[in-house]
C-alpha cells in the first residue's frame, strides 16, 4: 500500500472516531425533569434562637464566678432544632426537624430539598419553629402559586424579611 | 482459562492488527493511545488560552462572551472551542481505552504497578476538569452540572454552607464564586498535567508523542469535525427554571442521570469502590513474580546496553566497584524489573558459543538464564545435527505457537523475543541444530514489554547492538510479529520458509562439496 493511501486512511479512521466523539458530545438528549411539571425547592439556612435554652442562673452557680462575670441568666452554648412543616394544597409534602450544624451544634440548621409537582394553580402553606418549642410555631407562611411547567419555584427563610420568602 | 481479560485482549488484538494491516503499524492510533493523549492535552491547552482570553469571568457575562466567541469569529473562536470540547472527549475516549488495554494486556502489575496506580489520579483529574468546564459556558446544561454536582458534593457535607445554595435564585449567585470556577478549570489541569508526568516515571523511553503523520491526521480530522459540527451552546442559564432536557456530554457526564435515579450516598458508595477496586488491582491475585535479572561483575564490563534496552529503567550503570579497570557496572533494582530478559539479549558477553556448560553473562535471568535457554534449544532440537526441522523461537505473549507444535517445529518459549541474543540463532544455525529459525514475538503494535519487538528487529536488521552476524544464512530466517488473533499467521509463516527450506535442501549438497 502506498504511504498516500495509508495517510488518507489514517485520516479516515480519525475522522470517523472525531465524528463519532463530537456527536456524542451532546446527544443524546437527556431529560432530567417531566415537560409538565414545576418545582419546588425549599432551602434555607437558619441559626435558631439561642437564646431560647436560656434559664435564671442559680444562687450557688452565681456564687462560683467572680463578681464581674456573673450574669442571672446560663445560656446553652447548642441551638435548638429547627422545626419545619410544609403543605402542598392541604397535603404534607415536608415534616422534618433539622438539627442545627456545626460540630458543637451551634452553628445554623440548613434544609435543601427538591419537589416535582405539577405545573398549575398550587397553595403552599409552610410553618416553622426556631425556638425549640414542643408546640405550636414561631412562623407561618402561605403562598399561592401558579407554576409554569419546568417552572423552579424556590422558597428561602429570612427571619429580617419577616420569614418565608418566594425567591 | 477464557476470562473476560483474554476476551478483551482478543479483542484489542484483533482491532490492532486490522488498523496493523491498513494503516501500518506505526500509524495504528491504538498502539498510541497514551500519546495521543498527551496529544489531545495539548490540543486542549492551546485552544483553552485562545478562549480564555476574551472570556468574561463574571456570571452575567460569561454566556454572551462565549456566544460571541463562537458565532461572531466561528472561523477562529469558534472551531478553537469545538477543539477544545472535541479534544477534551477525545481524551476521555483515549484514556479509557488505553486503561482498558493495560489491563487486558496484564501489564498493570508487578513492576508496572507504579504506571497504574498514577493513572488512577489522571482519571480522576480529568473528569474534574472537563466536568468544571462545562459550568463556565453558564448555560443550560452548565447549570444542570452545576447544581447536580453541587447537590452531590453537598452531600460529603464537608462545606459549611451547602454549594448548592449558591444556584437557588439569579441574585444568590455572586461573581466572586463564578470566578472561583473558572479558578478551578485552570487549576485542575495544571495538576492534571503534573499528575500525567508522574505517570511516566517508570516508563523508560514513554511514547508520548504520536507519530507526525498521525499527530497530522488527527488534527486535520478535529479541524474537519469542528467546522462541520461546531460546538454550542443550549440556550442561557437561568435559574428560576429547571433544564428539563438538557444534551449531555457523555464522556464526562455519563454518571450524572445516575443522581436522578440513586441517593448521593449510593453514587459516592459507587465511586469510592470503583476506585479502590483500581487501586488495589496491581496486587490482586493471581501473583506471579518472576525473579529479577542479577548482574554477574566478573563478566561486566559496563558497557550500558542492557540500560538503553530495558524497557523499565530497571538497570543503571554506577561507578566500578570491584577494582577492575571499567568505569562503570551494570546494577539492577529488583524492584522494577520485570524479568523480560531483553538486558540479557542485548548484554555482548551473552554467547552460547562457549563450551562450557554453564554459561556465564554480565547480566541473567535467574529463572531463565542464558544457560536454560541453550539447554532448551539443545533438548527441543536433539541436539544433533538434524538438519531439516524448524526451530521457533516464541515470546510467550504473542500468538499461540500450538499448531507449530503440530506442524513438527520445535518450540522454545521465551517472555519475550528480545531476551534472546542473536548469536543463538546464529548457534542453531551454523550448528546446524535446525535448518530454519522462526522467530515469532508479539504484534509490533502490541509488544507486551514495549520494545522488544523493535530491539530485534534492529538486531536482525544490524541496526542495533548486539546484531545477527552477516553470515549467518537470511534465507534461513523468518520473524513474524503476530498477536494472540494471529495465530494462523505463524503458521503461514512457519510454511512459507518450509517451502524456501526445501527449495535450499536441493541446492545445499552441491554448496558442501564446493566448500
Ligand atoms: C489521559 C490520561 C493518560 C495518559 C495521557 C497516559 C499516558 C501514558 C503513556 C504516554 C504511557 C507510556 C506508553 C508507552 O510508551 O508504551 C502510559 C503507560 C501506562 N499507563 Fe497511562 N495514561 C493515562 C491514563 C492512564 C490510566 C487512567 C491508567 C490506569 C489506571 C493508566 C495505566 C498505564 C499503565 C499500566 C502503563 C504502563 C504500560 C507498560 O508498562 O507497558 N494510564 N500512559
Ligand atoms: S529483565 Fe532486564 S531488561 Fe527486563 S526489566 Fe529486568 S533489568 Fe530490565
Ligand atoms: S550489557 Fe552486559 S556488559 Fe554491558 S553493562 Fe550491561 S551487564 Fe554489563
Amino acid at each position: 500500500m502506498s504511504p498516500a493511501l495509508r495517510y488518507a486512511l489514517t485520516f479516515a479512521v480519525m475522522l470517523a472516531a472525531t465524528a463519532g466523539i463530537a456527536a456524542l458530545s451532546d446527544w443524546p438528549l437527556y431529560r432530567h425533569h417531566p415537560a409538565d411539571m414545576a418545582q419546588v425547592k425549599l432551602s434555607f439556612s437558619h441559626g435558631s434562637d439561642r437564646k431560647a435554652g436560656c434559664r435564671p442562673a442559680t444562687a450557688e452557680e452565681l456564687a462560683k464566678l467572680p463578681p464581674n462575670m456573673r450574669r442571672p441568666v446560663v445560656c446553652p452554648r447548642d441551638r435548638p432544632s429547627v422545626r419545619i412543616e410544609a403543605d402542598l394544597d392541604g397535603r404534607p409534602l415536608l415534616r422534618a426537624e433539622i438539627r442545627a450544624g456545626g460540630i458543637a451544634g451551634d452553628g445554623p440548621a440548613r434544609l435543601y430539598r427538591k419537589f416535582s409537582v405539577p405545573a398549575g394553580p398550587h397553595v403552599l402553606d409552610l410553618r416553622l419553629s426556631d425556638t425549640g418549642r414542643a408546640e405550636g410555631f414561631d412562623y407561618t407562611g402561605r403562598m399561592e402559586v401558579a407554576l409554569a411547567p419546568a417552572q423552579n419555584f424556590v422558597v428561602d427563610f429570612r427571619p429580617a424579611e419577616g420569614g418565608f420568602v418566594a425567591r | 482459562m477464557i476470562g473476560p481479560r483474554s476476551v478483551l485482549r482478543r479483542a484489542f488484538d484483533a482491532v490492532d492488527r486490522g488498523l496493523d494491516r491498513t494503516l501500518g503499524p506505526s500509524l495504528n492510533p491504538m498502539d498510541r493511545l497514551g500519546a495521543l493523549g498527551f496529544f489531545f492535552y495539548w490540543i486542549v491547552a492551546v485552544s483553552g488560552i485562545y478562549l480564555f482570553i476574551p472570556f468574561d469571568t463574571g456570571v452575567h457575562g460569561a454566556y454572551a462572551s462565549v456566544e460571541r466567541i463562537t458565532h461572531a469569529q466561528w472561523y477562529a473562536g469558534g472551531v478553537m472551542r469545538s477543539l477544545h470540547r472535541y479534544a477534551s472527549d477525545a481524551m476521555v475516549a483515549a484514556m479509557l481505552l488505553h486503561m482498558a488495554r493495560e489491563w487486558a494486556h496484564d501489564r498493570y502489575r508487578g513492576v508496572r504497578w507504579f504506571s497504574w496506580l498514577t493513572g488512577v489520579p489522571v482519571l480522576w483529574l480529568l473528569y474534574v476538569s472537563g466536568i468544571t468546564g462545562y459550568w463556565l459556558v453558564w448555560d443550560k446544561l452548565a447549570q444542570y452540572v452545576a447544581i447536580a454536582s453541587s447537590e452531590l458534593l453537598d452531600w460529603l457535607g464537608v462545606f459549611g454552607e451547602p454549594v448548592a445554595r449558591n444556584f437557588l435564585a439569579p441574585d444568590a449567585l455572586s461573581d466572586r464564586f463564578f470566578t472561583l470556577l473558572v479558578f478551578m478549570h485552570i487549576a485542575v489541569p495544571l495538576f492534571l498535567l503534573f499528575a500525567m508526568w508522574i505517570h511516566l516515571q517508570r516508563i523508560s523511553r514513554p511514547k508520548v508523542n504520536p507519530p507526525r503523520a498521525l499527530a497530522a491526521a488527527t488534527l486535520a480530522a478535529m479541524l474537519a469535525v469542528s467546522l462541520w459540527r461546531p460546538a454550542l451552546s443550549q440556550g442561557p442559564a437561568d435559574l428560576t427554571t429547571v433544564p428539563s432536557e438538557v444534551g449531555l456530554d457523555w464522556f464526562y457526564l455519563l454518571l450524572y442521570p445516575l443522581i436522578d435515579l440513586w441517593s448521593h450516598g449510593w453514587i459516592w458508595g459507587l465511586l469510592a469502590a470503583f476506585t479502590v477496586m483500581l487501586l488495589a488491582m496491581p496486587w490482586l491475585p493471581p501473583f506471579r513474580r518472576a525473579r529479577a535479572a542479577e548482574v554477574t561483575l566478573a563478566q561486566c564490563n559496563g558497557c550500558g546496553r542492557c540500560v538503553d534496552d530495558c524497557p523499565y529503567n530497571a538497570v543503571t550503570l554506577v561507578p566500578r566497584r570491584d577494582g577492575r579497570p571499567f568505569s562503570h557496572e551494570a546494577q539492577v533494582d529488583p524492584g522494577l524489573c520485570a524479568a523480560c530478559g531483553i538486558c540479557m539479549g542485548a548484554c555482548p558477553t551473552s554467547t552460547p558459543f562457549r563450551r562450557s556448560s554453564a554459561l556465564a553473562t554480565g547480566i541473567d535471568l535467574p529463572e531463565r538464564s542464558l544457560t536454560w535457554l541453550r539447554e532448551r534449544v539443545l533438548a527441543v532440537t536433539g541436539g544433533t545435527k538434524s538438519g531439516s526441522g524448524v526451530l521457533a523461537f516464541a515470546c510467550s505473549h504473542a500468538a499461540d505457537t500450538g499448531a507449530l507444535v503440530s506442524a513438527g517445529a520445535g518450540v522454545v518459549q521465551l517472555p519475550c523475543v528480545a531476551m534472546m541474543p542473536p548469536s543463538l540463532i546464529d548457534f542453531v544455525l551454523s550448528r546446524e541444530l535446525a535448518a530454519g529459525v522462526l522467530v515469532v514475538g508479539c504484534a509490533e503494535s502490541g509488544c507486551h514489554h514495549r520494545l522488544g519487538v523493535a530491539w530485534m528487529r534492529e538486531r536482525i536488521a544490524g541496526a542495533r547492538d548486539p546484531y545477527l552476524r552477516a553470515r549467518v544464512p537470511r534465507e534461513r530466517l523468518a520473524t513474524v510479529w503476530a498477536g494472540p488473533s494471529d495465530a494462523g499467521r505463524v503458521i503461514a509463516a512457519h510454511d512459507e520458509l518450509k517451502a524456501r527450506l526445501a527449495g535450499l535442501a536441493v541446492a545445499a549438497p552441491a554448496r558442501r562439496a564446493v566448500s
